[in-house]
């Protein structure tokens, strides 16, 4: 196996089912020769040719809106958009007509397309190159909506992105791209969409997180076990939507505790929604209200401030001990 | 150094060929097959007694609200009449007639306008997308479906259809811009029926027509009388076979005019003349073309007869299976179906406490 950061490993996703499966062609701002901005598509061109890296115009409603009828056509298009923090340009597209068309149609028409877009910050960015706004996707009928956490589970989950038969939005974690390395074997790996993943076991509280936001979790997870010596269990979401409840209700019927972690702003965002499924699924057994840290409700600040944004190691650690304090 | 006019083409043809006074430019005629001519005929004629019938069931609540197209009859058939099955049609929501001659058939448009989702089923082998009611977004579809036509090497053309107000949105924009870019098949059709529910075509665009747009994208654009079925038919015949050719997308312009309101939920008495109106139902479409039929002797009198008789009929048969059939649809619980692919549990739990929810409330009928 070798080791490789989340573009290398995202790259060889997208180079093993081009090369399996000619139905799939990508399209996207600086894709072609220039292997996107973070390099995720690079040399594909060298290998697919022009006709399945398709180099766009700077037009995200229509990088979205001509993926619709890619895959209505019966091609299996993966687009990129260049950061996330653009992806509004294209909302109407996936809301009006890439989530809905198979609903409209009873299953005639789909829509089998992939939207992949960097998002999230952490890594000294411009405005508008650091937001996480995952919520207006996994809040829309119709779509899913992934979010790996590094290397190995992204270079899994895309690939089964790419075979789903209906849209994905794939969130990668800018901060996560050359983060760190891990194994990736080259023969095929796949994950299910719409199953979290337990990372860390422990009985004295449940820590839920999922794409760059995992690693502070593990790190707290790590100050909680030297400093407090307490076990945190970890679940690393993987899929908002569709959500899967059960890992993480599980885990808190049997810690009584729950932290819930992401970047996004925290009113509406995701951890109100995790929070409401602990609440059916495991109230009787909390000891102490759940907790969110998230990012607050402004704008990701620019990048000298950026770090007090967004949630860290200890704050979630402090956060953890507030719970385990009731 | 210095400034000179560019050597860029700058010209946009308007084609007229057979006008409101019924003058007919024999030059410019195209050659169309009679037995193409009885269809389309039959076609324009249906979409108007259609429009006229559903005029009539909404004002009688057994319609809910629709967008009639009287007098934009000619720019629909005289347009789609163009295509084979194999080609793609990516409509607006305003091309009922055309949509009909491509194979949808009424019951659908009256089950979809009685609030079904059946009513946007696509018949299996129909290479059509349900109408697009957020305006301009579907033409990027079509850019896409010409983008798959060409990476498949088929023949295939793509046909999408528009009005005026979509020429402001963005999306009409970057999809003409990338339809040339890519030399994609796609025959971009607009509907310019003057009004954008209250807006006029001079509150829409300063530009002289809609059609010039297309010399910015480096497209051919053209603007026709889009009342008069020849121009509209001998414009789409070249952009037709100039996009099945591999000679990319063209832009036509379609000068017609909404006789009717936006939708049946509008008042246009509040923001346009009657004069106006009045002017341009003497420029009916559909009268133009019979009296041309006629002149022709494609069709004689009491084929005309016999056809009104025929459509009339089956627009009745088609009120019929839609009423009947909607008498056995209507399932609440059909919502949750189809929306993915495999139904996500939690979806599934909400569907089952519909369920059960319906049942109860059953079971008090019964009982209360």
């Amino acid at each position: 196996m070798a080791k490789m950061t989340m573009v290398e490993a995202l790259n060889l996703a997208l180079r093993q089912e081009m090369a399996q499966d000619d139905s799939v062609v990508l399209l996207g701002q600086d894709i072609g020769r220039d292997g996107g901005v973070f390099r995720v598509t690079d040399r594909l061109i060298d290998q697919f040719g022009a006709e399945r890296v398709i180099d766009t115009p700077l037009a995200e409603s229509a990088i979205v809106g001509m993926s619709v009828g890619m895959a209505i056509y019966g091609l299996k298009p993966v687009c990129e958009i260049q950061f996330s923090g653009f992806s509004y340009q294209n909302f109407h597209q996936l809301e009006n007509h890439a989530a809905r068309m198979r609903w409209r149609t009873r299953g005639r028409l789909t829509v089998p397309m992939v939207m992949r877009a960097p998002y999230g910050g952490g890594v000294r960015a411009l405005e508008h190159h650091a937001e996480s706004r995952e919520t207006y996707w996994a809040h829309t009928p119709g779509l899913k909506m992934v979010i790996p956490s590094g290397p190995r589970n992204a270079r899994a989950l895309l690939v089964s992105a790419i075979r789903d038969p209906d849209p994905v939005i794939f969130y990668e974690g800018k901060a996560l791209y050359r983060a760190f390395r891990e194994e990736v074997p080259e023969e095929e790996e796949t994950l299910p969409i719409g199953q979290a993943n337990m990372v860390r076991a422990g009985d004295d509280l449940t820590i839920i997180a999922y794409g760059a936001m995992l690693r502070p979790a593990l790190e707290a997870a790590e100050e909680l076990r030297e400093k407090d010596r307490l076990e945190a269990e970890v679940i690393d979401l993987l899929t908002l939507s569709p959500l899967d409840e059960n890992l993480m209700v599980a885990s808190v019927q049997k810690t009584g505790r729950a932290v819930i972690v992401h970047e996004a702003p925290g009113s509406f965002g995701p951890g109100a929604e995790i929070a409401t499924r602990l609440m059916e699924g495991a109230f009787y057994f909390l000891e102490a209200p759940i907790v969110r840290v998230t990012g607050f409700d402004v704008i990701i600040p620019y990048f000298s401030r950026e770090k007090s944004y967004l949630p860290s190691g200890p704050r979630i650690a402090a956060a953890a001990r507030r719970t385990l304090r009731q | 150094m210095g400034r000179k006019r560019l050597a860029l083409p700058n010209n946009i043809d308007y084609l007229s060929i057979l006008d409101e006074n019924h003058t007919l430019d024999s030059a410019l005629e195209p050659d169309i097959p009679e037995e193409v001519h009885r269809k389309m005929f039959r076609a324009a004629l249906l979409g108007r007694r259609f429009d006229e019938r559903m005029l009539d069931l909404q004002r009688q609540g057994r319609i809910g609200t629709f967008p009639p197209i009287k007098g934009q009859e000619a720019a629909q058939i005289g347009s789609v009449a163009l295509l084979r099955d194999s080609d793609w049609l990516v409509p607006a929501f305003r091309e009922t007639a055309a949509e009909i001659m491509r194979g949808r058939s009424m019951e659908s448009v009256l089950l979809y306008y009685n609030g079904y989702n059946e009513g946007t089923i696509i018949p299996a082998t129909q290479r059509d997308l349900p109408m697009a009611i957020p305006v301009a977004s579907q033409t990027l579809h079509a850019v896409g479906l010409g983008l798959a036509v060409k990476y498949r090497k088929t023949d295939a053309v793509v046909m999408t259809f528009f009005g005026d107000g979509a020429t402001s949105e963005g999306d009409f924009h970057e999809a003409l811009n990338c339809a040339a870019v890519y030399q994609c098949p796609v025959v971009f059709v607009c509907q310019n029926n003057q009004w954008a529910i209250s807006v006029p075509i001079a509150k829409q665009t300063h530009a002289a027509t809609l059609a010039q747009k297309a010399l910015a994208y480096g497209m051919p654009g053209i603007q026709v009388d889009g009342n008069d079925i020849l121009a509209v038919y001998a414009a789409t015949s070249e952009a037709v076979n100039r996009a099945r050719q591999g000679g990319g997308p063209t832009l036509i312009e379609c000068v017609t005019y909404r006789i009717m309101m936006h939708t049946t939920a509008d008042d246009p008495k509040k923001y346009r003349s009657e004069e106006e109106v009045e002017l341009w139902r003497r420029r009916d479409p559909l009268v133009r073309y019979e009296k041309y039929l006629l002149q022709k002797s494609i069709i004689t009198e009491s084929d005309r007869t016999a056809l009104e008789e025929d459509v009339k009929k089956e627009i009745q048969s088609a009120i019929d299976t839609a009423e009947l059939r909607m008498q056995e649809l209507g399932d609440p619980l059909d919502m949750f179906d189809h929306l993915y692919a495999n139904i996500p549990p939690r979806l599934q739990v909400q569907k089952t406490a519909l369920a059960d929810e319906l049942e109860n409330r059953d079971r008090e009928d019964h009982h209360g």
